[in-house]
């Protein structure tokens, strides 16, 4: 476990920024305590100082998680964003997607959001913007990237694609050997 | 203009119907006809027994006829069998009669009925002497009218009525005929039967004398009932050809049915064994019968029948083994740092789940009665809102009662239920270690701490029993230790006959291993806690208590009460074995009581950080050894803690250890010094404080004079601890000489020296 280089720091924060934008720096200074991002077997996770003292007795080969998982850099150094980080996109969310009840066991399979399944969208969202993924009800499913604007989701034809799938919550069942 | 009911069918269902009530008075008819049998031929009167010599010379040929051709689907063995069914079938279609078979066949009928119409007469004769040739007449008529037409319409219910009959009530007859004749048969064949049963059973009479009563109830039963008797009482008689039917019948219904029956017999002895007991048996003999029936209806093996025997009253115990063959229902549990259970329950059953509140003891439960999704994937699920979790998971965290910003060790916490419950209740605040020494197992422990929203956690994979080393000073542990699953067969069938001694033995000595570890991690002088849960879900007094039992004499603990207002006591006498009597604030949960899984929870307390150690090695050292640890101990804990509890712990200490100066006098100084922080603490009960004092004294003697096979495995277990603690005590002296020395400057230099002295000894060893 170590504190990310400049690099890798760069890098994730501007893949996080792509979903939360600048609501970062919220994830960063924390009125409970500060917290901090750690590598660890080339994945990041996000935890407050205290667990991460406590961590620090455990050895590298022993310790499995620590907080939470954010996601992890690829081998060619490009970061990918778990599921797991779920839980800290959508509350700072800037752009968001609702899908219909009928659509949502689509999307937890790992699909695409349709527009025909589409409830609502942020308006103002740009094409290729992250999103994150809510059912009506407002409970979070996952996140993708907006594959069409706002404006243009309103013509589309129902088939066609308005979210690319990037991570939903049944990767907990389906990918559960692979989140850390 | 929907389908018309075909009317031909309609029609052949009404008379089938209203001739099959007709059953009860034939068979009783039946019955007496039989009996008079022979005789019946005899007292017909002159016109009557002209005609019955007509028609049996008229019929004989089509009766011989009839009665092979409807055989013709069948063999002969099977006739046997099939004919009630056959019949029935007749009844059903009176009225199809293009089958020239069937027509031969009512013939026929015809003609036995009218026998027996001769025999009931020839009873009514017997009555009243005078009628008789009125009847003879009556009967005549109808049994002319009978030969002319096999219509039927309504039936009469008895014979008796004949006596006033028309000739519709006559003609009806014919189709009592149908039913009576393969009645007859069959009552004939019931009475040889019960004839045959009633000489074998002469044979045992003399045996069965005894069991009387139960035979007079039984009697009319069952020629079942009494084999069972038979069986029961004489076993010595009959084990060898019951064996051997058993074997030849193979697993078929009946014959676990025989078995059942017999389990139950065999425990209504056995719970009034004084009256009803068979005369000269002991009760070893019933006792190996109703195991080994135990054993093959339920599949258990031997060892873990007779293990679960001695755990439950016999009465209990088939409800124990009845309720392992059923499923506990599903529960699950409320994520409250995502969601309320109102809110839940609410999305749940839109989803056309059927569920309600699981007990009043659980504010987070839910039971799952049915559901039209699987509730292991709905989007609340995968969301994280609940949890699948057995009832009984819920119970240790329960009595755990973590509260906020503590440091939690969960010792094998996979699949993650009971950690996640842990995070809840402390509301995503302090931190949980969850450990597992399965690689693999840990990953659902990701999965799931994640999904639920939980980030207070620190997820590990060490073993158990290296915890105090890698990380101590918890406010609070969970130890649900591996075990022998014997509470959870309804999950897992495969303990029945996995498990032998070998096994519970071995999970035992882990178990141990683990509490131990378990009670060093724990820092007895933490604000809010200092408590340890030990749960197993095996239901085995080796696996709870004993090791319950075996930690209260190993360490400075208590049992406190766990907080959970239901569950049964646990043992504080099982067999040949005393525990500790706080052991009843321990709690069992069994499938047949509280329909959740087996499951035993024990809460203790840690009231001392002193390990009362015994090393096996000089008089010298031992009066060092408990000082030794009294000082490693109290760093160890330092990290976690205020300067403020450092101070008190050092002055303990060094307190401690003016105490032993003072009286400076081998193993006696040692039992003291064990003894006072205790009474200082005024933390543990009156008798256990003199009992752990006691097992100190015994130890320490007992060491070099008796060394009984389980102190010498703990001597080496204890001298490894030595060791281990040396190692840390080094480690950490650097640390030492950073932080404020004042538990080495009370101490005394010369002191000191010694004891590093010491334990570089230990050390290098």
């Amino acid at each position: 476990m170590r504190p990310l280089t400049d690099e890798e720091t760069k890098i994730m924060f501007e893949k996080l920024s792509k979903y939360i934008g600048e609501n970062i720096k919220l994830l960063v200074d924390r009125p409970d305590g500060s917290y901090c991002f750690r590598l660890h077997n080339d994945r990041v996770y996000y935890m407050s100082e205290k667990i991460l003292k406590l961590a620090t007795n455990i050895s590298r080969d022993k310790l499995v998680s620590v907080g939470t998982c954010f996601g992890k850099f690829t081998k060619t150094i490009k970061f990918r964003l778990h599921i797991t980080a779920l839980d800290f996109l959508a509350p700072y969310a800037k752009f968001k997607v609702w899908v219909k009840p009928g659509a949502e066991q689509s999307f937890l399979y790992g699909n695409h959001v349709l527009k025909s399944g589409l409830g609502r969208i942020t308006e103002n969202t740009m094409q290729y913007q992250g999103v994150v993924v809510y059912s009506m009800t407002d409970v979070p499913l996952g996140f993708g990237v907006a594959a069409k604007s706002t404006q243009e989701c309103r013509r589309v034809d129902p088939m066609s694609i308005v979210v690319f799938h990037q991570a939903d919550v049944g990767e907990f069942i389906r990918n559960e050997d692979t989140l850390t | 203009m929907g389908r018309k009911l075909d009317p031909t069918n309609k029609v052949k269902r009404g008379p089938g119907r209203k001739s099959r009530k007709q059953k009860g008075a034939e068979t009783e008819l039946a019955k007496f006809i039989t009996d008079d049998d022979e005789t019946a031929p005899k007292r017909l009167s002159s016109r009557g027994r002209k005609r019955a010599a007509k028609r049996v010379q008229n019929l004989k040929k089509p009766k011989d006829a009839a009665e092979e051709q409807p055989k013709k689907g069948f063999t002969d063995e099977n006739s046997k069998w099939l004919k009630p069914a056959k019949k029935k079938r007749k009844i059903d279609e009176p009225e199809s009669e293009d089958d020239s078979d069937e027509h031969w066949e009512e013939e026929e009928d015809d003609e036995e009925e009218e026998q027996q119409q001769q025999q009931q007469q020839q009873q009514q004769m017997k009555k009243g002497g005078k009628d008789q040739g009125k009847k003879g007449a009556k009967l005549e008529m109808k049994e002319v009218e009978d030969d002319d037409d096999d219509d039927d319409d309504e039936m009469v219910d008895d014979y008796g009525t004949l006596d006033d009959g028309s000739g519709e009530e006559a003609v009806e007859e014919e189709s009592d005929g149908e039913e009576l004749l393969p009645i007859e048969r069959a009552a004939k064949k019931a009475k040889k039967l019960k004839e045959t049963m009633l000489e074998s059973d002469d044979d045992d009479d003399d045996e069965k004398e005894d069991d009387d009563e139960e035979e007079k109830k039984s009697e009319t039963d069952m020629d079942e009932e009494d084999t069972v008797q038979a069986n029961m009482d004489e076993m010595d008689k009959f084990r060898l050809p019951g064996a051997e039917e058993s074997e030849r019948e193979g697993i078929m219904t009946l014959d676990l049915k025989t078995i059942h029956q017999r389990i139950k017999d065999n425990i209504d002895v056995l719970c009034n064994f004084s009256t009803k007991r068979e005369e000269g048996k002991e009760r070893a003999e019933y006792i190996s019968l109703l195991k080994k029936d135990l054993c093959t209806y339920y599949s258990y093996n031997h060892f873990l029948i007779e293990k679960l025997m001695d755990l439950f009253p016999l009465s209990e115990l088939v409800d124990f083994l009845e309720a392992n063959e059923i499923q506990r229902p599903v529960t699950i549990r409320t994520n409250t740092l995502k969601t309320r259970r109102r809110d839940l329950a609410q999305a749940l059953i839109n989803r056309g789940v059927n569920l309600d509140p699981l007990g009043k003891w659980s504010k987070v439960g839910l039971v799952i009665y049915d559901s039209s999704v699987p509730v292991g994937a709905t989007p609340e699920y995968l969301s994280g809102q609940y949890m699948l979790q057995g009832a009984s998971s819920f119970l240790p965290v329960m009595a755990l009662s973590p509260q906020e910003g503590e440091l939690v060790l969960d010792m094998s916490s996979a699949p993650g239920g009971k950690t996640t419950y842990i995070a809840q209740l402390m509301r995503n605040t302090g931190t949980i270690v969850a450990n597992d020494a399965n690689a693999d197992r840990l990953k659902s422990v990701v999965g799931n701490v994640h999904r639920l929203g939980v980030t207070n956690t620190v997820i590990c994979n060490y073993d158990g029993r290296q915890f105090p080393k890698v990380m101590g000073g918890f406010d609070r542990v969970l130890l649900d230790a591996p075990c022998s699953g014997t509470g959870v067969i309804a999950k897992d069938p495969a303990v029945k006959t996995s498990k032998d001694e070998a096994d519970i033995q071995r999970s035992a000595h882990l178990q141990k291993e683990l509490i131990l570890s378990a009670i060093d991690s724990v820092n007895a002088e933490s604000p809010t806690g200092g408590y340890l849960i030990y749960c197993t879900c095996s239901i085995m007094v080796e696996e709870n208590e004993w090791v319950v039992d075996y930690a209260l004499k190993k360490r400075n603990v208590k049992l406190v009460p766990t907080g959970l207002d239901f569950g049964k006591e646990g043992f504080t006498r099982f067999k040949e074995r005393r525990f500790h009597p706080t052991l009843r604030l321990s709690r069992r949960f069994y499938p047949h009581s509280h329909n959740m899984d087996g499951f035993f929870v024990a809460k203790l307390k840690k009231f001392s950080n002193v390990i009362p150690t015994a090393p096996a090695a000089k008089e010298e050292e031992s009066t060092d050894a408990p000082e030794a640890t009294a000082v490693t101990d109290s760093p160890e804990e330092k990290p976690s803690k205020s300067g403020k509890t450092k101070k008190i712990v050092s002055g303990k200490a060094g307190g401690l250890k003016r105490k032993a100066q003072a009286q400076a006098n081998g193993t006696k100084a040692k039992k003291m010094a064990n003894a006072k922080p205790k009474g200082k603490k005024d933390l543990p009960a009156g008798p256990k404080k003199a009992k752990v004092a006691k097992m100190d004294g015994e130890t320490v003697k007992g060491t070099e004079a008796k060394k009984p096979a389980v102190k010498t495995a703990d001597e080496t277990k204890v001298s490894k601890a030595n060791k281990k603690e040396g190692s840390r005590f080094e480690k950490k002296q650097g640390k030492k000489r950073k932080t404020p020395m004042k538990a080495k400057d009370r101490m005394g230099k010369n002191k000191f020296r010694k004891l590093k002295h010491l334990l570089g000894k230990q050390g290098g060893e």
